[in-house]
């Protein structure tokens, strides 16, 4: 093992947030200057790191970030801190304990890019405060975005920024090809950046020297839910769900929702799960954009689910006929079913229309939505059953 | 290989599409386009291509498009 003098030491599981605090001076002072990269110096280091997309679709950042460099016309770069998903707070904390390196690794892409314009894009729940006047030092135009659970998609953000409403559009023509003012546009998580940000200064083999080797790095979770300490918390790929949970002590947990209100559960008796795409895979669900929720034992499932299936009903952007009206259907059937409706059409009619919305929108909130209900029919089964019994096995014997 | 694309943000449940190529398309609960194959885009055999482009003109909103 050789040590490149320069580099920094950070600790494997939580580079990110080891950061958390410091101030410019400091900062610089910790991980030295930011690297000038030429485009295919990036793309080759995004590629050899391994880095996926931390916002949600998990999509790898090098071929994100090649295709913009293939579009005509100078690039723009949009950092998305919309936080979306209500479940998520990482957003916050990541504008506001490691504003530098959000910066940095925004500053990176963008230099890389010849880009003409930076922008930092803010949802209504996230404190821009800390970030602004640091950001326009740089040249980093902030936007505070209003909109709700779709509006962090990249569709929907560039139309925002461009200033007309932040709804998705269709996605034929991708972002990456006509964006911002027409122009190529990458639009990429602020976790995404600061991983960049810290892959330019100590490298691809760093990066994958945390995480698993199919799924490297570490990410941030936002842990919620029937836990002691909720809160936001940073650890390696592949590090077991319950390890991940554990410093947030869950109480009494009967199954995890992973990757938020889009996301799926994993039930309690499989906490040994590792956070890889592939072990995720057979539960439905993948990482998303870091959320873990914590269900505990005296909950019922089906009422918290239909709570959510009624949440993302009502984000509809109201522009694609079968979101408009498959979700709110979907989110009335699984109300009944929780409020004991024995009717035994039920778990039918919510799977039918689970499979009609399913890929018939121009963004990915059918689909979620859909996979969000699979997930829930199948994961709580017996609860269905019970449910349809007239009875509910996790509030039997009254009260808790 | 064509395909037929439904832009959902402006496709309006018109039934067109449906009406012109029921190989291809069912509709919905709502009378919104339900592709009848496995794909989100129907691929469009050849013996249909005269029709797809007949659709694609017919949709009212224009949300219908051969890619």
């Amino acid at each position: 093992m050789t040590d490149t003098v320069e580099s920094p030491v950070l600790p494997d599981t939580r580079p990110i947030l080891s950061l958390a605090g410091l101030d410019a001076a400091e900062h610089a002072r910790r991980l030295g200057p930011l690297p000038r990269l030429g485009v295919e110096a990036l793309i080759q280091l995004a590629e050899h790191s391994g880095l996926t997309g931390r916002g949600g679709a998990g999509f790898p950042a090098a071929i994100k970030i090649r295709s913009v460099a293939a579009g005509r016309g100078r690039a723009v770069v949009v950092g998305n801190a919309m936080e979306g998903e209500p479940l998520s707070q990482k957003d916050a904390i990541l504008l506001g304990s490691v504003p530098h390196l959000v910066l940095d690794g925004l500053e990176l892409v963008s230099r890389a890019l010849g880009a003409s314009r930076m922008v930092l894009a803010v949802g209504p729940d996230v404190p821009s405060r800390p970030v602004e006047a640091l950001a326009r030092a740089r040249g980093v135009q902030v936007k505070r975005l209003t909109g709700g659970f779709v509006a962090g998609q990249e569709t929907a953000l560039v139309s925002q920024i461009d200033g007309r409403p932040g709804v998705p559009r269709d996605p034929l023509v991708r972002v990456t090809v006509k964006g911002v003012g027409g122009k190529p546009t990458l639009v990429s998580n602020i976790e995404t950046l600061a991983h960049l940000a810290l892959v330019a200064r100590l490298g691809g083999d760093w990066f994958r020297s945390a995480g698993h080797p199919d799924d490297p790095g570490t990410s941030l979770f936002t842990i919620s839910g029937a836990v002691a300490r909720p809160g936001v918390v940073e650890a390696a790929r592949g590090s077991r769900l319950a390890d991940v949970l554990a410093s947030a002590g869950p109480v009494d947990p009967a199954a995890v929702l992973v990757g938020g209100y889009h996301g799926a559960w994993v039930p309690a008796s499989a906490l040994d799960t590792p956070l890889t795409r592939a072990a995720l895979a057979p539960y439905g669900a993948t990482m998303g954009a870091g959320v873990l929720y914590v269900l505990d034992t005296h909950t019922c499932p089906l009422k918290m689910a239909s709570g959510v299936a009624r949440y993302l009903a009502d984000e509809v952007a109201g522009q694609c006929g079968p979101c408009i009206n498959g979700l709110p259907r979907m989110a009335d059937s699984l109300t009944r079913l929780a409020n004991h409706g024995r009717d035994t059409r039920l778990p039918a009619e919510i799977d039918r229309l689970r499979r009609l919305v399913t890929g018939r929108g121009a963004c990915a909130h059918p689909d979620g939505t859909a996979r969000f209900v699979a997930s829930t029919m199948a994961t709580f089964d017996k609860h269905v059953e019970a449910h349809l019994a007239g009875y509910c096995p996790s509030t039997k014997g009254g009260r808790r | 290989m064509t395909r037929l694309h439904v832009d959902w943000t402006r496709c309006d449940g018109h039934g067109a599409c449906a009406e012109l190529l029921p190989e291809l398309f069912g509709v919905d609960d709502w009378g919104f386009p339900v592709s009848r194959t496995a794909d989100r885009d129907p691929e469009v055999p050849r013996a249909l291509e005269e029709r797809a482009r007949h659709a694609e003109k017919t949709c009212p909103l224009m949300a219908l498009r051969r890619i």
